[in-house]
Parts: structure tokens; sequence; C-alpha cells
């Protein structure tokens, strides 16, 4: 986590999560969560004081708004990425419901997540619809708005034309875009398999739940084996339970991997935006082009290509010198103007590619050394499973010694 | 524990075989913990009748007690004269049927044997006669499970592999059961099926009780249990209770292990997808690309694990279990033909009441008048009436001292084995479920060693790298 000057001032975190109900839009009834924003200048604490944390309430929908916000404002930049909006790859004991209090809970990390990530982000942070967001309750809304940056905002049918269209896109961010692809691929695979795999896993170690009540139901008609077949069943009922705790620390490593899930769309909204920028300096060369092509056409009198002008010539005669001349000046205006367009789109190129890949660079680094620590974190986890069992299983052969 | 010799008998039976209580002083070595059997060693062998049960009967109270000491695991190990295996299964083509044949290897120091080695090959029909005889000449003894015929679930082909050698261990499993029964073990029928060629068996096999006198024991049993026992003794049905009991919860075992099973397999399938979508991810990334071949390879070895304690499962808990809900059957099947045996006794004690009163009522009218018609006078009737029926009573004593007899020796039988399959039942379950969970155990371990070298591949990478990991 970058040391941003933003945090360098303050701590963030989301602390609560609440059910409120209100009337909607449309003057209907719904209930909502809406979290808790903590923040508390970072002296505070290293002072020893604990003051109370400045702190505000905001929903789902409002993280929504300022990520839209981050994503048209700063579209070179990898945005951090929102806990998902409805539960995915969900397995048969967690819910698919919003307002299921593990689902509330997950989401709320989530979003802590988020704010940190957009903290430590050396763009992000210093954006002071941003600070705003995390500081004034009332009338964040209307700021942002008042930015207009919803007008900003590429169409998606302009940015699917530019994919389409573009002829000489940056290399680095075509093969980006296609990383960004697969990255989206091989999670969601991965995320649907582990899925299934903690469905099953679940299935196995309740299972072993009945061997508690048949033993405990078998003690009673023995008279030896009884007392080791009681305790063994104990053992039984604790390895049956023990899987809740164990699938609860994967869906956190579950979460980990969404995190990326997300990030792989934000990765590809940047090259999308290269694209477009491309695409529109490409126009604008091109267009250039044409039209001094039609200035030398008309200079030289020769009409190489094909031409409104060149038919209404043919049929209606040549145009007068006068008419010439004055379509000659409006050309070079043209072509004036078109010149500096180019210059400025290409200044625009240039500087995206220049601060979008750095910043694509600073991605690819943390996202190496995230999933590499999520990895061993998965490892651990799997490890302290397999602990676990060892200790169970120990536990039931001593007792069934005893039998 | 000699009290029990004298017991539970109906008061009206002349029980001429009773246990004289001063039998107690030919009782050598006698512990408090020691069970006393009422037979010898010598009475289980081939009843060419199934009437005149137990020839021995007729012998002296004094030669047919055998104390019998059950002894701790150990000594039995120790004291051990005869190993039984089953392997090698082979498949035989007739023109009629295809059959499988297992080799059957006795090595043995008992001097009954001729020789010291013995190797035969037998078919399942071959041993399912020899536990048919067993059950035949012991009623009341407790005769360990055959694998079931066929195999109803799954649709498991006869030949298939797995099938046989399930078949194969549950086949050695019963003949070493057999051979460790102190009473089975002795059997003529047992050392025949263990060393005598197949022409032999044969043979040997058309001598047993002929198709009526089976047919006429069975219609006996039907007729005793149609009658059923009116005084039965509270311990056997404690027995019963205990047998209905122990069925259930060890069928309910068996089915539990079996969704084990179940579940561990589906869960197999798809942990085995998990691995390939690791490795395929690596493929796209360059410094993640060897961490993640690492787990990919990782959970590739757990599955394997996964799938040998699966295999375990399979071939060792579930078999056991297996043979032990087949056990809870015998021991019903038990109880019941004891019961029929009491029943038979209970119902030939009334019959023989019957007749007597029959003996003490007045001549009867009509068949005097009747006799009188064909020219006969009345005290001659009368007194062959009663040579008859004086014959008809002496004939139904001696029947109803055999039944009681019988009785007797039925229950001791049950008593004495049941408590020794209770103590084999024990030690075998036990073992069972200790191998199973040492076999958890071991799981476990090896998965968790895989893990272990994952994390630390990743620290020596991250030493290598100069970075220095705070987990």
């Amino acid at each position: 986590v970058e040391r941003t000057s933003l945090l360098k001032m303050m701590e963030i975190s989301v602390a609560e999560a609440e059910k409120r109900t209100g009337k909607n839009a449309v003057n209907m009834q719904e209930t909502y969560t809406v979290y808790l924003i903590e923040t508390r200048p970072v002296d505070a604490a290293s002072e020893g004081t604990n003051p109370v944390p400045d702190s505000l309430w905001r929903r789902y929908s409002e993280f929504e708004l300022l990520r839209n916000y981050l994503l048209v404002t700063y579209p070179f930049s990898v945005v951090p990425p929102l806990p998902e909006k409805r539960a995915e790859f969900v397995w048969h004991k967690l819910s698919a419901d919003n307002m299921d209090p593990d689902f509330v809970e997950r989401r709320r990390v989530g979003l802590e997540n988020f704010l940190l990530r957009v903290a430590s982000h050396p763009d992000l942070s210093s954006d002071k619809i941003f600070y705003s967001f995390l500081t004034e309750e009332n009338g964040w809304k209307e700021t942002v708005f008042e930015t207009g940056f919803q007008a900003k905002a590429d169409s998606r049918l302009k940015a699917l034309n530019a994919t389409f269209r573009v002829k000489n896109p940056d290399k680095r961010f075509a093969e980006m875009k296609h990383y960004g692809d697969e990255l989206q691929s091989v999670i969601s695979q991965l995320l649907r398999v582990r899925a299934r795999a903690a469905d099953r896993l679940y299935g196995v170690y309740k299972v072993h739940g009945n061997y508690g009540r048949v033993f405990s139901e078998w003690s009673a008609i023995e008279k030896e084996m009884g007392d080791g077949l009681q305790s063994a069943g104990h053992h039984m009922d604790a390895y049956a339970a023990s899987v809740d705790d164990i699938l609860e620390e994967e869906e956190h490593y579950a979460d980990q991997l969404k995190e990326y899930l997300f990030y792989a769309d934000a990765l590809r909204a940047v090259c999308r935006k290269h694209e477009l920028t491309q695409y529109e300096l490409e126009m604008a060369a091109q267009d250039l082009t044409s039209k001094k092509q039609q200035r030398e056409e008309l200079a030289t009198g020769t009409i190489r290509t094909f031409s409104l002008k060149g038919m209404t010539s043919k049929l209606f005669g040549q145009e007068t010198p006068e008419q010439r001349e004055a379509k000659l000046k409006m050309l070079e205006t043209q072509i004036e103007e078109g010149e500096e367009l180019v210059k400025e789109r290409n200044a625009e190129c240039e500087e995206f590619v220049k601060s979008a890949w750095v910043d694509i660079e600073r991605f690819k680094e943390q996202k190496d050394h995230d999933l590499r620590e999520a990895l061993i974190s998965y490892a651990i986890m799997q490890i302290s499973m397999c602990k676990k069992g060892i200790q169970v299983w120990n536990n039931a052969k001593e007792c069934f010694s005893k039998m | 524990m000699s009290a029990s010799v004298v017991d539970n008998t109906v008061s009206s039976g002349n029980s001429s075989v009773a246990i004289p209580t001063d039998i107690s002083g030919q009782i050598l070595d006698l512990d408090e913990d020691d069970e006393l059997e009422v037979f010898s060693k010598d009475t289980s062998t081939t009843q060419t009748d199934g009437s005149s049960f137990n020839a021995s009967m007729q012998t002296s109270p004094a030669s047919m007690i055998n104390q019998y000491k059950f002894e701790e695991e150990e000594e039995d190990a120790d004291t051990k004269d005869i190993f039984v295996t089953v392997d090698n299964p082979e498949s035989h083509v007739t023109a009629i049927e295809t059959y499988i044949t297992y080799r059957v290897e006795t090595k043995t120091t008992r001097s009954e044997f001729d020789s010291s080695e013995f190797e035969v090959r037998r078919r399942y029909q071959d041993f399912l006669w020899l536990k048919g005889r067993l059950e035949e000449a012991h009623p009341t003894l407790i005769v360990h499970p055959l694998p079931e015929k066929f195999v109803m679930k799954g649709m498991v082909e006869r030949f298939n592999e797995d099938f046989i050698e399930t078949r194969r261990r549950a086949l050695h499993k019963f003949l070493n059961k057999i051979a460790e029964h102190p009473i089975f073990s002795s059997s003529e029928d047992f050392k025949i099926f263990l060393t005598a060629g197949s022409g032999e068996l044969t043979s040997h096999k058309k001598q047993g009780p002929g198709f009526l006198s089976r047919m006429g024991e069975t219609v006996k049993a039907v007729a005793a249990a149609v009658r059923g026992v009116r005084n039965r003794p509270q311990e056997f049905t404690d027995m019963q209770e205990y047998a209905e009991a122990f069925s259930q919860k060890i069928s309910s075992l068996d089915k539990v292990t079996q969704r084990i099973v179940r579940e561990q397999k589906e869960y197999l399938e798809e942990l085995k997808e998990c691995g390939p979508t690791y490795a395929l991810w690596s493929q796209s990334e360059q410094e993640l690309a060897e961490p993640l071949k690492n787990v990919a390879g990782c959970v590739d070895n757990c599955c394997k694990e996964t799938e040998e304690q699966v295999k375990h499962l399979n071939d060792h808990l579930i078999p056991v279990l297996h043979e032990y809900v087949l056990c809870a059957d015998t021991l019903k099947a038990v109880l019941r033909r004891r019961d029929n045996i009491q029943a038979d006794f209970e119902g030939k004690t009334e019959a023989l009441a019957t007749k007597k009163a029959d003996r003490d009522a007045d001549s009867k009218v009509l068949s005097l008048a009747w006799d009188s018609l064909v020219g006969r006078s009345p005290e001659e009737v009368k007194q062959q009436k009663q040579q008859k029926l004086k014959g008809e009573i002496k004939e139904m004593r001696d029947e109803l001292d055999k039944a009681e007899d019988r009785l007797e020796w039925a229950n001791n039988a049950l008593k004495t084995d049941w408590t020794r399959w209770q103590k084999v039942m024990r030690t075998d379950l036990r073992s069972a479920f200790i191998d199973t969970a040492e076999r958890n155990v071991s799981y476990y371990e090896k998965c968790l060693a895989v893990w272990e070298s994952f994390l630390q591949s990743q620290r020596t990478d991250a030493e290598g790298n100069g970075k220095v990991d705070s987990s």
C-alpha cells in the first residue's frame, strides 16, 4: 500500500453496515444497506489519544457513482473495482441474497478495500471529489454531477466502433487487452470450479456428523465398547462442524480472486480508451490527408480521385477561377485547423500512452504481489485445514482404541 | 458361570442329561472369567440324520464336558496351528457355464490332518455348501457370513475384477473365521473342504442328509415357527433385542460410510478441474507463472491422495461393515432357530401331557360300541387300547427327552458362542475403525506436506529475489 499524501494524513475504514428503509425515486418503500465510513487523522492515533473519528453513511449506489466519476475523469488509470453488485459463484450454503448478513459483511470489507486502494493510488488519491466522498455527507452527489463528468463519458458505441476500426494501436496495449480477457476468463473458471468443490467438501464433512449420531445410539446397546464409541462420536461431530470455518476462510480467498477478476475489466477499459484516442488521432490524420489531397487536385486541376466535384465539373463544366480560389482558401483554413487537431490528438495520444502505461506497470506489480500473497494464504489455509483433520482423527483413533 | 449349565429347562422334563452339580470337582483350572462349554470337540462331525442331533449326547456327561478357556488374542496367535489363504482366482469355461475358482492353501500342524500343507481349488458353490453344513450341524452357533451371491446395486458383472477381488477377500476372511472358531475348525466337513480333491469333495457332498430328510427338517422348522415359543427365557429375549438394535446401527454405519465415499468421489471430480485451471492461468502470467504452476501441482497431488483415501475406505472399512450387516442377520436367524427348537420341545411336552390324559381318562363309550360291533369283548379292547397308549407314551417320552437335550444343548451353545462372537465383533470393528482413522491422519499429513513444500518454495523465491515476506 503506497503511502500517498492522503494516507499520510488520514486513516480510512468502513466500520459498520446498517439496514435502512426509505422511499426511493418512484416513491416506493425500499430496504437498503448503508455503510459507515470513518476517517481519523493519522497523528491522533500516534499521539495516543483516541478521538471520535469523523464518519458518514453511504450506500452502495454512491460508491458506484464515485467510481463512475473516477473512470471518466482518469481514463488512463486502472481504477480499483468495487465488490460485486450481486453474489455470484455461490455454492449452496452461501446465500445469494443481498440482505444476507454474511454477504453484507463481505461487502463491507470489499468497500473498505476499494477506498484504501483509491487512497493509495498516486493519481486518484488527490482527487477532490474522492476527498469529499470521505468527508462530506450532504450535497456530495450534487457536487459530483456539477463536474459534468457524465457528459465527458464516451459512449459505448463510439468505443466499440474504435475497437473495430483502429489501425495502429500500440502493441503493448493490444497485448494488455488480450491479457485482460484471459485473466477474466481463467479467474471466472477458477471461481466456478472452486465453488463446486467447496459444495462437495461441505457434503463430505457434514455426512461424518451422521457417524456421531449412530455411534452415540450404538454405544447405548454395548457394554464394553460404549464409552469409546460415544467419545469417538463427539469427535466426528467436531469434524463435521469444522468445515464451516474452513469454508468461510476460503470465501475470503475467493473474494481476493474476485477483486482481480473485476480489475481485469478496469484494465481492459484503459486499453479501450487507448484504442479510442488512437482511433481519433487516425481519423484526424486521415481527414487531414484527404483535405491535402483535395487541395492538390484543385491546385493542379487534375482529378485523380473520384469526387462529386469531378463529376459535377464534367457534367456542368469547370468552375470559375473565383470559385476555385474560394474553395482553395477554405481548404487551406481547414488544413490548418486539421494540422492543429492532429497535433492535439497526437499529443493526447502520446500523453495517454505515457500515463496509462505507467499505471499499467504499477498495476502489474500490485497484481503480482497481491495474487502471490493470496496463493500463499491459500496454502496456509489448506495447511490449517490439514492440521485440524490430523488432530480430529488422532483423537478419534484414541477413542476407538478404547473400544 | 458354572451354574449356567443347569437351568432353563422345562420342569416337567426328565432331563437325563442334566449336568449334576458334583461335576464341579472334575473341572480343573476354572478361573472367574472362563466360560464353560457343555460339548466336546468331537460333536461337530457330520450328521447323517438331522434328527439324531448329537450322537455324543448318549455318552456320559463327564466326557461331554470340555473345559474351554477363552484365551486373550495374543495367546490365540501363539497357539494358532492352522493358516488358510484364499487367492489366485481363475476363470473356468465349460460348455454349460463359466465360473471362477479360487486357490485355497492350508498350512497346519494339527494331527488330524494327514499332511502339513494342502492346496485345492474351490468355487463359490463349495463355500456355500460348507456354510450350509456347519449351520445344519450347529443351528445355534454363529457362522460368519459369506459374501453375497450377487451384488444388486450397480449391475456389477460377476467377472469384473473389483468384484472378484472383493469376493476373494471375503472368502478368505470367511475361512479364517471358521478356522479360528473352537468348534467349527474341527469340523470334518471343514477338513474335507480344505484337503479333498475335487472328485472326493463331490462324492462327499452327495453323502450329506438326503433331500427328503432335509425337507423333513424344514417342515419341522416351519411347524415350530408357526407354533411359536411360549416361555422364552429373558436372556434370549435380551439377545433378540440386541440383535435388532445392532442390526439397525450397523446398517446405518454401512449407509453412512457409503454416502461418504460417494461425496468424496464427487469432491474429487471437482477438485480434478482445479489444478488444470491454475496451470492454464500460469500460461498468461510472467512473475506469477511459477507460483501458479506450483499451486497446480499441489492441487493435483492432493487429488491423488484423495483418490487413494477413497479407495482405502472402499477396500477396507466398507467390506467389514458389510460383513457385520450380514452377521446381524445371522444373529437373528440363530435366535429364530433356537426358538424353533424350544417350540418343538414345548410342543412335544404338550403332546405327551395330552396322551397321558388320554390314558387316564375313562374308556370311551363310542369306541367300545364300535369294537363290540366288530365282535371283540370290551375288556379285550380296553387292554389293547391301554397297551397301545403305553407304547405311544414311551415313544413320546423318548422323543421328549431328546428334544429337551437338544434344547439345552442349543441354549448353551448359543450363549457361549454369543459371548465369543461379541468379542470377535468388538475386535474386528475396533481395528477397522482404528485403521480408518490412521488412514485419514496419513491422508492429511501427506496433503500438509504438499502445501508446506509450496510455502517453502515461495520463501526461498522471496529470499532469492531480495524480497522478504512478512508471512
